[in-house]
């Protein structure tokens, strides 16, 4: 295989990974602080993508043509509304089931993703949905037709996925808030007796995940163009497998599962066969967990007395 | 409370039997029919033309007398192109809502059991787009179609692409269901026997549902293809013309009857990525001399008849007239009279085989312009 397209590969693998992983934070945040997997998660993206292309479409039609601004405004715009849906997702669906048994609030979750995904498929029509593209540049590296290419999107995504993935390393590590997260992760009821409000800890999980899911949601429409109601669901099990593949409860390990995920799909894919790439993906999930049944970079659990 | 008091009881027994003789008696001056397809999820815009189709077609039967003295009334059945939904609608429409018979489904891949549901009954069912040729390659004697068969699109893409573009390198993908794998296959089945299967080098399947091709694009562009051939439909079709095109590949690109509709235009992302891009379909039905009239109403209303509109009018027509003529509503003897007779239609005037397919039918190329529209290509 050429270089440059061994490269084009790696490229392909890493901007998809980087869409995993940022997706992947929501799974693994949630999971860590309350041991439940959201499955309403993957549809809290699919609806920052309608969101997307709904401040897109109302700012142009007021006539604003400064593209960086609008791409601003609207991720800036599409994180707060999508915050906002999973406040609410979690008071409504799984705060009244905090004290009951676990399979109920997994229960619930499935539910509300059926919620999600019926209501915007009634509200805004069972069609696809498109962008049109709005950066076309791309970035060329080497001559004639052997070139490496990303595209400036691509390019956004990486550099954006990564910097969230700091920013969020250093509030969970660094601030008081993350010191919470992080007291109420390792013992709810203790950190509650020491004052504090583990509920409101919570919510803020579920607020940081689906503003996470929303920029994901935003790079996406941007890059790929078109989504209908039911993106989350394929996008939303990829992202899950990279979360238990780096690790579930591990922040960092979504990223890395994201990435291996997405990057061994791209090489899969380019080198052997496109049929089979999501089972060699599953496939290396499953020798992972036989290995190091908590994923790469969790912590095995130990049982509470 | 456990027991149910007595006038629980017999407002129940009321209720039940008023229901019945209400029912009773619509059974009397209707005929029902049902309409199945994916009205809802990423293919409702197929959907939409059956339905828009039927029913234009169940006004003016309707307004011609009906059927036998009785009015037409549709029934909608969404399939959404998921087979196990297929299999549900089929059998609702059956036990709940006792059609008579049914024009349907879209993809192949639901088409094909549901009509098993449908046989079982001996419920006529007329599939107005499933080209897959095992729809009617299975012997059940109920099933016909209104369109053609992928082993006639499929070569006819073949021969274009090896005489008309001179294609040396050819990319073959399909997405791994019933109808774009087939019709991938029935492409590649007439390159063999044009001699040019050797010019195939690489044929893979993609996932339905996903939008990141890129891998697959790089791979194309590492085997130098001058020529991808899709089977699939639009919503897959859409983001793969677009990454190729995103990638700098300059390559013909082809695809069927599914991938045939302006809703690719919004999943590519833009008329510019479509542009130039060839595909096989039903022959453009709104061309023909015998659907002016059609056209004109439906346009009027405020709907273009694009695509599968007019054949979904056609498939009730035709069992219509099968009502009309056979005189009963047995499946079994309506399919007989079918196979005996020539019906006229909005598309002219149609004949089928002992198998239920269509004697005469006809694919054509379209291309797709800069602006987002398409052309039938001239022969």
């Amino acid at each position: 295989m050429d270089w440059h397209i061994l490269a084009q590969q790696l490229v392909n693998g890493l901007t998809l990974g980087s869409i995993y992983g940022l997706i992947a934070i929501g799974y693994t945040m949630v999971y860590g602080i309350v041991g439940m997997i959201n499955f309403a998660h993957g549809d809290v993206y699919m609806v920052s993508a309608y969101l997307t292309a709904i401040c897109l479409a109302v700012l142009f039609s007021f006539g604003i043509d400064s593209l960086p601004f609008a791409l601003l405004a609207t991720l800036a715009t599409t994180m707060l509304i999508t915050a906002a849906y999973g406040w609410t997702i979690e008071r409504v669906a799984y705060r009244p089931l905090r004290g009951a048994p676990r399979l109920a609030p997994l229960i619930s979750a499935i539910g509300m993703s059926l919620v999600l995904q019926n209501g915007v498929q009634l509200s805004q029509g069972a069609k696809t949905q498109g962008v049109p593209s709005l950066i076309p540049a791309t970035l060329r590296f080497g001559e004639g037709d052997d070139f490496v290419q990303i595209t400036l999107v691509q390019l956004l995504i990486v550099v954006v996925s990564l910097t969230s993935m700091a920013a969020l390393t250093w509030l969970i590590q660094r601030t008081s808030l993350g010191r919470q997260c992080r007291a109420t992760q390792q013992d709810r009821r203790m950190a509650a007796i020491l004052g504090i409000n583990t509920d409101r800890i919570i919510s803020t999980v579920f607020v940081i995940g689906a503003a996470m899911a929303a920029i994901a949601g935003v790079l996406v429409t941007l890059n790929y163009g078109s989504f209908d109601f039911y993106i989350g669901f394929v996008t939303g099990i990829k992202a899950f497998t990279a979360a238990v593949l780096g690790g579930i409860g591990s922040l960092p390990g979504a990223m890395l599962g994201g990435l291996i995920l997405g990057l061994s799909e791209a090489l899969f894919s380019g080198m052997v066969n496109t049929d089979y790439k999501d089972v060699f993906a599953f496939s290396l999930l499953v020798l992972v967990l036989i290995f190091r049944p908590t994923g790469l970079l969790g912590k095995p659990e130990v049982e509470k007395v | 409370m456990n027991q149910p008091s007595f006038s629980r009881c017999l407002l129940a027994m009321a209720l039940a039997s008023g229901l019945s003789l209400s029912s009773l008696a619509n059974a009397q001056d209707t005929i029902k029919i049902g309409v199945a397809g994916p009205m809802t999820g990423g293919y409702a815009t197929f959907g939409e033309q059956f339905w828009r189709g039927a029913s234009q077609a169940a006004e003016d039967i309707n307004a011609a007398g009906g059927v036998d003295g009785k009015q037409i009334e549709l029934v909608k059945g969404d399939d959404a192109c998921e087979p196990k939904q297929a299999v549900a609608v089929a059998n609702r429409l059956l036990d709940q809502d006792k059609v008579a018979a049914v024009v349907g489904h879209f993809c192949s891949s639901s088409t094909i059991p549901a009509s098993e549901v449908y046989a079982d009954a001996g419920v006529l069912m007329i599939t107005p787009g499933s080209t897959n040729p095992q729809v009617t390659e299975r012997g059940l004697p109920t099933v016909f179609r209104m369109c053609g068969r992928d082993d006639q699109q499929g070569p006819l893409a073949a021969d274009f692409i090896v005489n008309e573009l001179k294609a040396k390198k050819i990319a073959v993908v399909h997405d791994k269901d019933t109808y774009g794998q087939g019709i991938a296959d029935a492409m590649r089945a007439r390159l063999k026997e044009l001699n040019a299967d050797d010019r195939v080098v690489l044929y893979e399947g993609l996932t339905r549902g996903e939008k990141d091709f890129n891998a697959l694009v790089t791979k194309i562009k590492a085997a130098d293809a001058d020529t991808v051939y899709f089977g699939g439909l639009y919503n897959e079709a859409g983001p793969l013309l677009r990454q190729l095109r995103e990638q700098g590949l300059k390559v013909n690109f082809l695809s069927g009857d599914g991938s045939l509709d302006p809703a690719i235009v919004t999943t590519a992302g833009g008329p510019q990525f479509v542009e130039g891009a060839y595909m096989t379909s039903v022959r453009e039905a709104r061309n023909i001399a015998s659907s002016q009239d059609v056209v004109k109403k439906m346009k009027e209303a405020g709907f273009d008849p694009a695509g599968f509109t007019l054949y979904a009018y056609a498939a009730l027509e035709a069992i219509a007239a099968s009502m009309n003529g056979a005189k009963t509503g047995d499946g079994m003897k309506l399919a007989e009279w079918l196979k005996a007779h020539t019906v006229p239609t909005v598309l002219g005037p149609k004949t089928w085989d002992a198998k239920g397919d269509l004697n005469e039918t006809s694919f054509s190329l379209f291309v797709w312009g800069p602006d987002g529209n398409y052309t039938e290509m001239q022969k």
